[in-house]
């Protein structure tokens, strides 16, 4: 029996400790906002945060997040910068990839406030959307930073 | 096309079919409003449309949701007609039924840039119907004529003032006859259609609360991931099902055929148990084929003359007669769909139904499948379409409900097939690889009086459509060259078509998206000889006036053709013309010693006819370029051992955030019927960007992907 903190509540899985957590979290969990793609950590679908450091959940066993604070889409309130940015900008096409992508987005603008553009691509450049969402993704990013700024720096 | 159908009997057909239904077991994935659910006696005209005594506006939609915004659009155009408030529609996926298969393919499937333009008419009488008949009931309650009520926002109002709401007119409307061909707007009066909204999806998308078909879950559901053959026509020779059963989780092993299915209560220990049943597999049909075998296999082909697809003038004699002959030869490979979301389908097969949740691009082909397979009637096949995490024609395959059928049968409950990675890229349907040689002849004053084209490739509709194969000849293998944008007074096009054991099937703009890197290179290579300006020499090909005509001009004049480039930088272009639509892509280029290509700028300009919802054919068009670039830059699949090399995205990279450059999208403004958007955004982008790196460097690149060693100077 594996216990993990999720969007801030205490949840119990039945599973092995070296499942990876992507699958803890859609199979036993049901949180399917977490998305499977390719399994080696290469496209970034499956990114959650954990501890608010975007990590590729297909790659990290279970058992070693017990402790942490594991944060999915859902765990981010509906008027997060980043969830506003990606609505105004219309940035989904198929939006598999999406959630994974903001989480990535969320953890690199806790870090990087107020982006440059070529900031911006750097660290986004280790994700994957195949529909080809990236122009958008790219003035969403710039909008929730600016909404950030304007809240006070807190999203 | 077979509108005439529509036009006579949709309203007769469709008012006769309730087919859409909410998803079994309670659980609503479309935004169903609570208003809606406690509001009684809707009004349904027919299946595409119903009104709530509250107001709300249901739109049922039998196109996929691959994120093309067709979910949004169809809507817009009913909405339109029905002069509907924006606000109270919502829209809904329905079961797969009669009333929502295309009136040109009379089958149900999202593909071909179709949703849109192959019920232009119908969609429109949909909503105009439903208003006719609002009307009607209002006029009748007020004791006037019809023509004096006005409509808007969602309500009939009388002269005097007074007004009705649409929700208020249900019941009496529901009891009126439907009208058979309802007056439709004039374009002028379009107030939703070509207006900026937000898409409907959307919202649920970025909230994570979207159920993908990967995600879908049933209660008594298991999960199956199935062992396919690593190798073309391989079979398992022996396996360890002890050790597969003996991982925790895993239910039962299943041998299919030429694959064994791993059925378990969660999808990781189906996975291990796979992993666990340590297969051997026999060769296969071809043990020694590999990227090098398949090459000189197109290349041989290539040599042979092959099928005559078209044969306009006498190309012969006019090379003959030509001032300067060209010849070159163009290659492309076999692409992947590397859709986002794995393929994946779930059914329940049960005594006197079969029950599926998938989210396919085929419908009627899922429907004929389990069918088939079960033995019960078309109609107690029960689809529900899912989203889609991407397609891009991949999904009309049938190879997942196939399994999900099987095993649900025989395990009596209801199973999802899932499918891994490495499964997508193994047993992809590839975009068909393709090799070709041209040979055109110039006139004196640089006109192309001659084009001799021979294609050597493997045929997609010889497996899904072999009726529509003829004298050997694919006419998807040679689309984009028969019908080029341009009036040329010899034109000979030779198909030779190469079978081998590799499975090829429906990819994004399909013949398209092969032929037309050729074409418009070689048409760039034209006018470079003749020295004439590659737009010019284009459009001096072309119908003048004509819509090829119109967007390239758009393009030229929106891009700045002409305009003095910045230092060290060059432009390219090129064109086609598409599933009833027109586009151009202008390339701003420039390319470091060391041969690295950075793409500045991208400008599109597209006529798609009615532009029914711009912002979406906006994302499209981005996307257009996104994936045009990564074709040109990176994917190609590789093989070896008689199987597929290429394996995950560490090897099949796709383009990422700091290669996509600025992108200006221009949509020609005109009231013509709407035409495809997805597909006719892709087959310029690659060729555009070949031609503006010869005009950066000299040098012509004929094979995608690029290949960056040719650009390496000093």
């Amino acid at each position: 029996m594996i216990v993990l903190n999720v969007n801030g509540t205490k949840m119990q899985a039945d599973a092995d400790p070296d499942t990876p957590l992507l699958w803890v979290l859609r199979d036993n969990l049901g949180i399917t906002s977490v998305k499977y793609a390719c399994g080696i950590a290469e496209c970034g679908m499956c990114t959650v945060l954990i501890d608010g450091e975007a990590r590729r959940s297909c790659i990290v066993n279970a058992g070693d997040v017990q402790g942490s604070e594991i944060t999915t889409i859902e765990g981010l309130p509906e008027n997060h910068p980043v969830k506003v940015a990606w609505i105004e900008k219309q940035v989904p096409q198929c939006g598999y990839c999406q959630p994974g992508i903001m989480l990535h987005a969320v953890d690199f603008l806790s870090r990087k406030p107020n982006p440059t553009g070529e900031q911006i691509n750097d660290a986004m450049d280790n994700v994957i959307c195949r529909c080809g969402t990236h122009p958008r993704i790219r003035k969403a990013i710039q909008m929730a930073a600016e909404m950030t700024a304007k809240q006070g720096g807190k999203s | 096309m077979n509108t005439h159908i529509t036009r006579r009997d949709f309203l007769k057909k469709t008012s006769l079919v309730i087919a859409a239904a909410a998803l079994p077991g309670g659980v609503n994935l479309f935004h169903v409003s609570p208003a809606l659910a406690g509001a009684d006696a809707p009004f349904k005209p027919h299946a595409f449309l119903e009104i709530a005594a509250d107001d709300t506006i249901t739109v049922w939609v039998g196109q996929t949701n691959l994120g093309q915004g067709t979910h949004t659009g169809i809507p817009m155009i009913i909405a339109d007609e029905l002069d509907a408030a924006w606000e109270k529609v919502q829209v809904k996926m329905a079961l797969a039924a009669e009333p929502f298969k295309s009136p040109v393919w009379h089958m149900q499937a999202t593909g071909g840039s179709s949703s849109i333009r192959h019920r232009w008419d119908l969609l429109r009488k949909v909503g105009a119907a439903a208003r006719q008949m609002l009307v009607e009931a209002a006029a009748e309650q007020w004791g006037i004529p019809a023509e004096k009520c006005v409509t808007k926002d969602g309500s009939v109002t009388h002269p005097d003032g007074r007004s009705l709401t649409f929700g208020q007119l249900t019941e009496a409307a529901g009891k009126r006859p439907v009208p058979e061909d309802p007056p439709l707007k004039d374009s002028k009066e379009y107030r939703i259609i070509g207006t900026q909204r937000k898409r409907l999806d959307i919202p649920d998308k970025v909230m994570g609360k979207t159920v993908y078909g990967i995600d879908f879950t049933v209660p008594g559901m298991c999960i199956a991931v199935v062992a396919r053959p690593p190798r073309y026509g391989a079979s398992p020779q022996s396996y360890d099902e002890k050790a597969a059963m003996a991982v925790k989780g895993v239910i039962k092993v299943l041998p299919l055929e030429n694959r064994i299915a791993v059925c378990a209560e969660t999808t990781y220990a189906a996975m291990k148990g796979r992993n666990a049943l340590n297969i051997k597999w026999s060769e296969g049909s071809q043990p020694n084929l590999n990227d090098d075998t398949l090459d000189a296999l197109f290349k041989e082909h290539l040599g042979k003359p092959g099928a005559v697809a078209k044969n306009d003038g006498d190309v012969k004699k006019a090379l003959e007669q030509a001032a300067q002959t060209m010849e070159q030869s163009y290659k492309l490979p076999y692409l992947s769909h590397a859709q986002a979301e794995p393929i994946n389908c779930t059914a329940h097969v049960e005594k006197e139904r079969c029950r599926i949740w998938t989210p396919t691009q085929g419908q009627t082909d899922t429907q004929l499948t389990a069918s088939k397979l079960t033995g019960l009637p078309i109609e107690k096949v029960e689809v529900m379409t899912l989203p889609a995490g991407g397609g891009f024609g991949l999904r009309g395959e049938q190879d997942p409900v196939e399994d999900s059928v099987l095993l649900s049968k025989t395990l009596n409950r209801p199973v999802k097939v899932m499918w891994t990675r490495e499964d997508d890229f193994a047993n992809d349907r590839f975009r068909p690889a393709s090799q070709c040689r041209i040979k055109a002849g110039l006139d004196k004053d640089g006109r192309v009086m001659a084009w001799s084209h021979t294609v050597a490739a493997p045929s997609v509709m010889s497996r899904l459509m072999p009726e529509y194969v003829k004298d050997g000849i694919d006419g998807d293998a040679v689309s984009g060259i028969t019908d080029m944008p341009y009036d040329l007074p010899n034109l000979l096009v030779n198909y030779v078509m190469v079978n081998s054991p590799v499975t090829v099937g429906w990819w994004r703009s399909v013949g398209y998206s092969v032929n037309a890197f050729a074409v418009e290179s070689f048409m760039d290579e034209l006018a470079h000889a003749a020295k004439k300006d590659p737009v010019q020499f284009r459009l001096d090909h072309m119908e003048k006036g004509g819509r090829p005509y119109n967007v390239l001009s758009l393009l030229a004049e929106k891009a700045g053709w002409g305009t003095p480039v910045p230092e060290g930088r060059a432009r390219g272009v090129a064109a086609t013309s598409c599933f009833e639509s027109f586009a151009a892509h202008m390339a701003e280029v420039s390319v470091s010693k060391e041969g690295k290509i950075t793409v500045h700028k991208m400008v599109c300009a597209i006529d798609c006819g009615t532009a029914v919802y711009p912002d979406a054919i906006r994302a499209q068009a981005e996307a257009g370029v996104v994936m045009g670039l990564s074709v040109a830059f990176h994917e190609k699949v590789r093989f070896e051992n008689g199987g597929v090399k290429t394996a995950n995205y560490d090897d099949y990279p796709v383009l990422t955030l700091s290669d996509v450059p600025e992108t200006e999208v221009h949509i020609a403004q005109n009231n013509l019927k709407a035409g495809g958007v997805g597909e006719p955004v892709f087959p310029s982008v690659a060729p555009a960007v070949a031609n503006a790196v010869f005009k950066a460097t000299g040098v012509r690149l004929r094979e995608l992907p690029f290949k960056r060693e040719l650009l390496i100077r000093g």
